[in-house]
């Protein structure tokens, strides 16, 4: 049968599994566009390019799938660079399809013409230029498997528009990959898991500090079994939060910068740490010669360059989470007692706790928002977050129950991420709650895809803890620059409520401490929009505690 | 910090010297000397790179020329024993006065004049870096109007690929 290379890209698409991809038409993508027409993979139409790559990424991390996006060439393509640069830092696979210029014109700068490959290089995973109608097939596949497998990434795949409009004889079948400088990694040094055994059978103070690997492994249950095997407390990083149920007894929370008291504490005081799926970022060592000081390190990971990248490993270990724990456990004796070291953690648990302030002017706390919606949803939502304190707000005080239930943007901290991002999750879990908490700010970078959420009439909730400042960057301006507030004032804003009226969302204020639960609990209700809430929060609220930049762990600032 | 040759092979395809490029310039690693060629196989091609850098450094630069997915074999040659080259091309001043003198200098090396002007010549010779260093001081006396060296590149001697 002779097909067009778009009809041949969507055939693929659906060889892929792929159910539903996120995009924005133009000129050089006509062709794509034309072949979507008649297809049944569902099309998300955002309002910015931007928007549609947050939008996959979150639909990739809520369910674990490739998360797929379009755009056409030069500014749809551009505009989608931040999103690829978001979900290459977090490690989120994802396909991107660019549309590119007729191939005779490439390299003449044609109308609309972006180097895309050039400019995405550094930013991916891997990226083609598909360069014949005859190479889409395997074009597609490769990206599939490149995006998916060992530790996942975003891949471009920039289309010429003739290549997608030329026809060839299509049979359907497509060769296995074959990639000689690429394998999928598996297996593990069994030796290297003997004597994790060993240091953990010997160890009297133990940690686990796992990550965002722990979840792309999808290895919680195997996390789970190693620490309530040894009654190991786990720590959580930013991106690992929800791999480890935030209730239950032996967890930590968050370590690191903005990470509890009892966490960091842990750090300092452990002589082992189990590092799982992590990658000893700066905000969570803080200074790099003072992180673990009495701790040997296991270091778990699929990325054998993450090993001995920032600290040295006592027991490097190169496979994937969920194989390597399983390995582990099986040749683990349980432990019953629970040590001295346990009793130690829960008696900082109990003396250090998360607490906050309150406000002077009679504000409501955006901590209490947060508690609150933990409160109505108990661990059974999806929370996505902007960047800044609204976003570690987020991770501290709600307690997560499963793994891909906390959306955030931890490598490249990208505003705007978390509402596209719940759009993306809303559509892959309709039945879930799904929440954006949002900051003032932030949430101005993407709000144009009010428009996507209701042509879809996708209830999503966006609760904005409305400072009226850039409060992340305002809490350093105090702290750190004798608080000069350099254009982090930010009340000159819209009126949200009427903002969301004009799309057609619903749109609350909420000003006294009073009205939070009711108006959460109204807005849970709304099934065929999104909603928008403007929280009026205490104006200059700062995250505590807090790790200084560049300090030790155990230094850590206010929350006493 | 030592001076280290990388021997890449890679799918012999565009861009791929990009990829390599690109990584080393993001991850601030300084390359010494770059150089691309053809192998027996024409789908791949070997990037010869010296770099320099302490043990850690290298195993860096090593773990993430794997990640590059064209990227096939990665070794460092700096302790195996191999047979390496560069090659150079020196324009010198060369009047009557001193042209015995140089060619002198030339055969010692058992290099080659390849060109001869008015008042220049040009010298071409091969050999280790060692041996490319040495020719080009003795010849700076005379006054180098331009130079022309390759970076290196190496094989391994014996089985070892
Ligand atoms: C304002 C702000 C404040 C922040 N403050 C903090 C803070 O206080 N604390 C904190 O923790 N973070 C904080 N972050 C986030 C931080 O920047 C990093 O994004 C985060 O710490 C990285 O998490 P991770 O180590 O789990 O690595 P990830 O980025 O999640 O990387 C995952 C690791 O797992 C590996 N991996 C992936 N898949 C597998 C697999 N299948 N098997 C084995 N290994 C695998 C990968 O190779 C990688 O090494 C903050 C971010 C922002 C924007
Ligand atoms: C795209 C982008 N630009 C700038 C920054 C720097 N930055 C980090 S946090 C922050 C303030 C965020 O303000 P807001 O969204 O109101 O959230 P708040 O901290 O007040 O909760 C800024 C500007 C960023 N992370 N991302």
């Amino acid at each position: 049968m002779k097909l067009k290379g778009a009809e041949i890209l969507l055939h693929c698409l659906k060889e892929e599994g792929v159910d539903t991809v996120f995009g924005y038409p133009g000129g050089a993508v006509l062709p794509i566009y034309d072949a979507i027409y008649d297809s049944d993979i569902r099309h998300i139409l955002a309002r910015h390019e931007q928007g549609a790559a947050h939008a996959a990424d979150g639909y990739a991390r809520a369910t674990g799938k490739v998360g797929v996006c379009i755009s056409t060439s030069g500014p749809g393509a551009t505009n989608l660079i931040t999103g690829i640069a978001t979900a290459n830092m977090d490690s989120v696979p994802m396909v991107c399809f660019t549309g590119q210029v007729g191939s005779a014109l490439i390299g003449r700068d044609a109308f609309q013409e972006a180097d895309i490959t050039g400019i995405t290089l550094p930013i991916t995973k891997h990226n083609y230029l598909v360069e014949k109608t005859e190479d889409v097939a395997r074009v597609v596949k490769e990206a599939f498997h490149i995006a998916r497998s060992n530790r996942p990434g975003p891949v471009v795949v920039d289309l010429p528009k003739d290549i997608m409009e030329n026809s060839i004889e299509f049979k359907g079948d497509r060769e296995e990959v074959n990639l000689r400088g690429y394998r999928v990694m598996k297996g593990y040094n069994s030796g290297q898991v003997i004597s994790a055994v060993e240091h953990i059978h010997k160890a009297e103070r133990p940690v686990i500090y796992a990550g965002g690997g722990v979840i792309s492994s999808n290895a919680s249950a195997e996390l789970r079994e190693l620490a309530e095997k040894r009654k190991i407390p786990v720590t959580t990083t930013l991106m690992g939060i929800g791999c480890f149920p935030g209730t239950n007894y032996l967890a930590l929370g968050m370590l690191g910068m903005h990470g509890t008291r009892y966490a960091n504490y842990a750090i300092g005081e452990a002589d082992l740490l189990i590092a799982v799926g992590v990658r000893f970022d700066d905000r969570v060592t803080g200074k790099i010669d003072t992180f673990a000081p009495h701790a040997r390190v296991i270091h778990i990971d699929i990325d054998a360059a993450e090993i001995g990248k920032n600290v040295d490993v006592d027991v490097p270990i190169v496979g994937q989470v969920k194989e390597v724990l399983q390995a582990i456990n099986q040749r683990l004796d349980e432990l019953d007692t629970y040590s001295e070291w346990n009793k130690t953690i829960d008696r900082w648990k109990e003396e250090f706790p998360l607490r906050y302030g309150t406000s002077s002017k009679g504000r409501i706390m955006p901590q209490h928002i947060i508690e609150k919606i933990y409160a109505l949803t108990q661990g059974e939502a999806i929370i996505t977050t902007e960047v800044g304190q609204n976003q570690m707000w987020a991770a501290q005080y709600y307690k997560y129950k499963y793994p891909r239930t906390f959306l955030t943007s931890g490598g490249l901290g990208t505003m705007g991420y978390g509402f596209p991002a719940a759009i993306g999750a809303k559509i892959a879990c309709p039945d879930k709650t799904v929440i954006d908490i949002a900051g003032d700010g932030s949430i101005q970078m993407n709000i144009q895809e009010l428009g996507t959420a209701v042509q879809y009439k996708l209830p999503v909730i966006i609760c904005i803890l409305n400072n009226q400042f850039l409060g992340m960057v305002r809490q350093w301006q105090g702290l750190f620059y004798g608080g000069r507030y350099s254009f982090t004032d930010i009340s000159h804003q819209p009126d949200f409520v009427k903002l969301a009226e004009a799309y057609d969302a619903i749109g609350m204020r909420i000003k006294d401490v009073g009205d939070v639960d009711g108006a959460l609990q109204e807005a849970l209700k709304v099934s065929d929009r999104p909603v928008v809430m403007d929280f009026w929060v205490e104006r200059e609220a700062d995250v505590y505690p807090m790790v200084p930049p560049g300090g030790s762990l155990f230094n850590m600032l206010g929350g006493e | 910090m030592k001076k280290h040759t990388l021997s890449v092979t890679v799918e012999n395809k565009p861009g791929v010297l990009t990829r390599v490029t690109t990584l080393f310039r993001r991850r601030v690693y300084n390359i010494e000397s770059l150089t691309v060629g053809a192998t027996e196989n024409p789908t791949i091609s070997r990037i010869t790179i010296v770099v320099t850098g302490d043990k850690k450094i290298i195993e860096q630069v090593t773990k993430q020329l794997y990640k590059l997915v064209d990227v096939i074999k990665v070794v460092d040659i700096t302790d195996e024993r191999s047979v390496e080259r560069e090659l150079v091309l020196i324009k010198v001043k060369a009047d009557n006065n001193v042209r015995a003198e140089i060619v002198q200098i030339v055969d010692i090396f058992r290099a080659r004049i390849v060109d001869i002007g008015r008042n220049t010549l040009i010298v071409e010779a091969t050999g280790d870096s060692r041996k490319i260093d040495a020719i080009e001081e003795s010849l700076n006396p005379f006054g180098i109007v331009e130079l022309v060296r390759t970076g290196k590149i190496a094989i391994v001697r014996g089985g070892k690929a």
